[in-house]
């Protein structure tokens, strides 16, 4: 079988297994999510196997597996979609196989499989809960399965396979396909809980925000195929293509097409990857259950976005003269310095254990698009890959420290926020397993020195910004890292370390297997998972391992690009950065008891609560946008267009029908048709009785008739017709 | 000498003298009477032509006889009608009698 | 003018006013006897025409039967006030002038007929009318059908006359 029959084959059975479990087993839990665990098992077999035949043909960046058919006409020519498979597809479906099989794992475990149904649960709501009486007569209430399990696994299948589209295609088109298909599987499963106002808000807030950057995304897409006449990437990537964009100007001064259409696209990916000023969408997106955060927020979805500027690389450094950054690039290279920035400081001040994920997620992801900005192509795609797996990891564990809580609320029957690390502590000791897999996931994040793969990547990002001299990234990226080791450190101290501060956290008990399974072997992949991309030239452990992901992630790019020579300067600036906020975040926040306020909040005073609030981007956007479309829709669409302009018209035009219905009735109808039918009845009723008047009975009076007609006849015959 | 003419105008003026009493008088036995006049008047006729055209045939004389039993049986029945009428309706006169049984 | 012409005139003006009394007298029963001195007038009639059978037979049914008949038919018919009123129906003018209009026309029609004056021929000398009339009835090659159809006639009128006229015992 040639490898490109495999690879069409790959999207394939989560798209099975989604119509089969609506059609079919929507009703039986077990055969849902064992259609949904297979098809994610088929595919992944089908990843891995595509992984190992691309590995080892040693050439993939000339000659990726690729194949194509025609979809539609085109004036002479057809529209053609197909796959195609290079390194940075390879590097790609790699983490995307794995964590899509890990999640659909945990989802089992984490929508409480094998337990019992719910005292009052309703589809709509998060299960609350059973009771179940014990031998003793004791109740005690359990947790309770999720009312639509079988759902929730078709949702997830139909997004596995909106990625796996994104993933294997070779044009734009069926790119934005996967992306558009993965954009309504968010909105479906952020509101999966539904009857929830506030998971309702949040999926529909996620989708339009999405949207936005769709749209223009579009409108690049669009002015690619008109200039390029094809979104293959084989053929837009061509060097004729190119220099085609770049030549050819547009109506904003000094902008060449090729600018516009690499800002349009990245767009898309602000939209996406939940950058400013997009970005208020993701925390809120949180409403989901965790995998749906795990799968969409940290793994797959929001690494589309960056997925796509990494592809278009070509299109976005188009142009680049002497290694001179684009416009493109540098408007990258600042949303995405910015962004992380910006998210970092906000995860400082939040509470929920999820939120501050979904802040670092926001982060991390503008440091992948500011690598973009300063043509670190290579290093971008390693913390993407890397993000993933840690990514993930950090939030199947939290939906895992939730879930241990959450058993601690149903036994104690208090009634706090499970997700408020306020309420959490000590949880090390209940959940050990939690516990380690967590602080790995925590120390890749934080960049934590060599065992950890997110060190890899990171101190590449920073090391390309230091070797290009870029200086206001290398420090916004360098506080950032700061930050961000030191509100993970604040997470994990806060949930794990110290004294229990609730009676639920007290009660907290380790979850399932199939729930903790994932987290070890996502474990494993987040400290692996940075060593092939050790530089060569790395003191003492460099050269082990070839730096496999330069070499083979390089080869995507046409001109494969330059390693970076080691320095000492970045790798101090790294190592700094990151221990210091470790120990920093640790020192703290330990041994904070229960009740006690946050102690960043004296010292940073307002800043705080800015902080905390987000810096009021929802409020803003809620003044500016929210609220004059509200208007436009309510009140100047509905009640001024629609009801009065409309309705008015369309009641005017009934009075008029209805006005000259009733002339026609009272004038015409009842006097002419009424009447002439009415004159016809009475005229013969009168005939009638006047005529009657003949019929007397009177037999004598017939004969005189009879006679005088008799006489009339005869006389008339005899005389009249007679004469000459 | 008497012609066939006195015997018709005779004939003529007795037809019409009883298409009177026919039409003209109420009670219904007086219009039986004028229908025997009538009847009587076309028996003269018949004879009249028998005797003065062709008296050598004896049909006029024939057809004379017939009519005369044609027109006691009328009587006949005609009175018994009237008699019937009469112990319904109770009354004879044509005029009164007007309406079908209903 | 002759024996006969005088006879005539006498019988005509004696039979047409009987008859004009029959149709306006009030009285029935005097309508009824002056009915009878017609019917004797048309019996002479008759006997002027050499139709001895028939004068005797106009007697003899005519008035022996129909017009006792007639006078019975008027007792038992008779109502037990005296009817007030006028003997003659509302269009009694109309039907004057009709019997009048009848009879111009006939007489205008017969005179322009060129058989109008045939005059009296003569009678063979033993000419017997009856013995004539007799054989014709009751031969094949006369006139027995119509006779017996009269018979028959005759007799389903009897039946039928009873059958009216039968009262029911209520």
């Amino acid at each position: 079988m040639e490898p490109s029959t495999i690879v069409w084959l790959l999207p394939v059975p989560p798209l099975l297994a989604f119509f089969l479990i609506i059609f079919l087993t929507n009703r039986n839990k077990t055969f849902s999510h064992l259609l949904g665990i297979t098809a994610a098992l088929l595919s992944f077999v089908g990843s891995m196997v595509i992984v190992t035949l691309a590995i080892r043909s040693g050439h993939l960046g000339e000659e990726p597996f690729t194949s194509v058919i025609n979809w539609f006409p085109t004036g002479d020519t057809w529209f053609q979609i197909g796959v195609w498979v290079d390194p940075l597809t390879v590097a790609t479906l790699f983490f995307v196989a794995i964590t899509i099989l890990m999640i659909f794992i945990y989802s089992v475990g984490y929508h409480n499989f094998g337990q019992p149904k719910g005292d009052h649960d309703q589809p709509g709501l998060p299960p609350h809960g059973a009771t179940l009486e014990d031998e003793h007569g004791h109740k005690h209430r359990v947790p309770s399965i999720e009312p639509m399990y079988s759902r929730f696994f078709a949702f997830i299948s139909l997004f596995a396979f909106g990625m796996y589209v994104l993933v294997v295609s070779n044009n734009l088109l069926t790119l934005f396909v996967g992306w558009e298909i993965m954009g309504l599987c968010s909105y479906l499963l952020i509101g999966f809980w539904y009857a929830k106002p506030s998971a309702k808000a949040a999926a529909v807030k996620a989708f339009l925000t999405t949207r936005i950057g769709d749209v223009v995304m579009l409108l690049g897409l669009a002015y690619l195929y008109y200039l390029a006449g094809s979104l293959s990437y084989d053929v837009i990537f061509s060097e004729e293509t190119l220099h085609l964009l770049t030549s050819t100007g547009t109506p904003f001064v000094g902008i060449s097409a090729a600018v516009l259409i690499g800002l349009f696209l990245f767009f898309g990916t602000v939209g996406k990857s939940a950058q400013w000023p997009l970005h208020v969408w993701l925390p809120d997106a949180m409403e989901g259950p965790t995998p749906v955060s795990a799968m969409i927020h940290a793994a797959t979805m929001v690494s589309a976005g960056v997925y796509l500027v990494i592809r278009v690389f070509p299109i976005i450094s188009a142009g680049m003269q002497h290694g001179e950054p684009t416009i493109t690039m540098n408007v990258m290279a600042f949303i995405g310095a910015f962004t992380g920035l910006f998210a970092a400081t906000i995860a400082l001040a939040q509470n929920d254990i999820k939120r501050v994920l979904a802040y670092s997620t926001i982060s991390q992801l503008g440091y992948m698009i500011a690598a973009i900005g300063i043509g670190a192509y290579v290093a971008a795609a390693f913390h993407l890959f890397t993000h993933a797996f840690f990514k993930a990891l950090l939030f199947l564990g939290s939906g895992s420290v939730i879930h241990g809580v959450e058993h601690g609320v149903l036994h104690t029957g208090e009634d706090i926020d499970p997700q408020d690390m306020f309420n959490m502590g000590g949880l090390r000791k209940k959940m050990p397993l939690t516990f380690w897999t967590f602080l790995i996931g925590g120390f890749a994040l934080s960049g934590f020195p060599f065992i950890t793969a997110g060190f890899w990547s990171k101190d590449e990002i920073l090391a390309d910004a230091f070797a290009h001299a870029n200086w206001p990234v290398l420090i916004v990226l360098a506080f950032a890292a700061l930050l961000t080791a030191f509100y993970t450190m604040r997470q994990i101290t806060l949930t794990f370390l110290g004294k229990s501060r609730t009676k639920s956290a007290e009660h907290a008990v380790e979850s399932k297997w199939t729930m903790t399974l994932p987290l070890v072997l996502l474990a494993a992949f987040a400290i692996i998972a940075g060593w092939p991309g050790i530089p060569g030239d790395f003191p003492l452990i460099g050269g082990f391992i070839p730096n496999f992901v330069h070499e083979f992630v390089g080869e995507t790019l046409a001109e494969h690009p330059e390693a970076i020579t080691f320095s000492w300067i970045p790798l101090l600036i790294s190592l700094g950065v990151s221990l210091g906020g470790l120990a920093l975040g640790w020192w703290v926040y330990r041994d904070i008891p229960a009740g006690a306020p946050d102690p960043l909040e004296k010292p940073l005073g307002p800043v705080y609560k800015l902080l905390k609030n987000k810096y009021y981007f929802d409020e803003l956007y809620n003044y500016i946008f929210v609220r004059p479309s509200l208007w436009l829709s309510q009140t100047f669409t509905y009640l001024w267009l629609d009801r009065k302009l409309i309705d008015g018209f369309l009641h005017f035009i009934s009075r008029i029908t209805f006005s000259l219905g009733s002339i026609f009735r009272n004038y015409i109808d009842k006097p002419v048709i009424n009447g002439f039918g009415d004159f016809v009845g009475e005229s013969v009723k009168r005939i009638g009785r006047t005529g009657r008047f003949i019929q007397t009975g009177r037999v004598q009076q017939y004969m005189v008739m009879a006679l005088i007609i008799a006489f009339g006849t005869l006389f008339y015959y005899l005389f009249i017709l007679s004469q000459p | 000498m008497i012609s066939l003419s006195y015997f018709l105008v005779f004939a003529a003026a007795l037809f019409c003298i009883g298409l009177y009493g026919v039409l003209a008088r109420k009670n219904a036995i007086a219009i039986l009477m004028g229908i025997e006049l009538m009847l009587n008047a076309v028996v003269i006729n018949l004879i009249a032509f028998w005797r003065f055209r062709s008296p050598e045939m004896i049909t006029g004389q024939a057809f004379g006889v017939i009519v005369f039993a044609v027109a006691a049986a009328e009587v006949a029945v005609g009175l018994a009608l009237f008699i019937a009428i009469f112990r319904r309706r109770n009354t004879i006169a044509a005029d009164e009698i007007d309406l079908l049984k209903w | 003018m002759t024996v006969m012409q005088v006879v005539f005139l006498v019988t005509a003006v004696v039979s047409l006013g009987g008859a004009v009394m029959v149709v306006t007298t009030r009285n029935l029963i005097h309508a009824a006897l002056w009915l009878i001195l017609t019917l004797f007038g048309v019996a002479v009639m008759y006997g002027l025409l050499s139709a001895p059978f028939f004068t005797v037979i106009q007697v003899v049914i005519y008035i022996g039967a129909i017009a006792i008949l007639m006078i019975f038919a008027i007792m038992l018919t008779r109502r037990v006030k005296q009817e007030p009123g006028s003997s003659v129906n509302k269009g009694w003018w109309l039907a004057g002038l009709m019997a009048l209009v009848l009879f111009t026309a006939l007489v205008w029609m017969l005179s322009t007929w060129p058989g109008f004056q045939t005059t009296l021929p003569e009678l063979p000398q033993d000419f017997d009318s009856i013995k004539v009339l007799g054989a014709a009835l009751v031969s094949t090659e006369g006139y027995v059908i119509p006779f017996e159809i009269a018979s028959v006639l005759l007799l389903a009128a009897l039946i039928g006359s009873v059958a009216v006229a039968w009262e029911r015992k209520s």
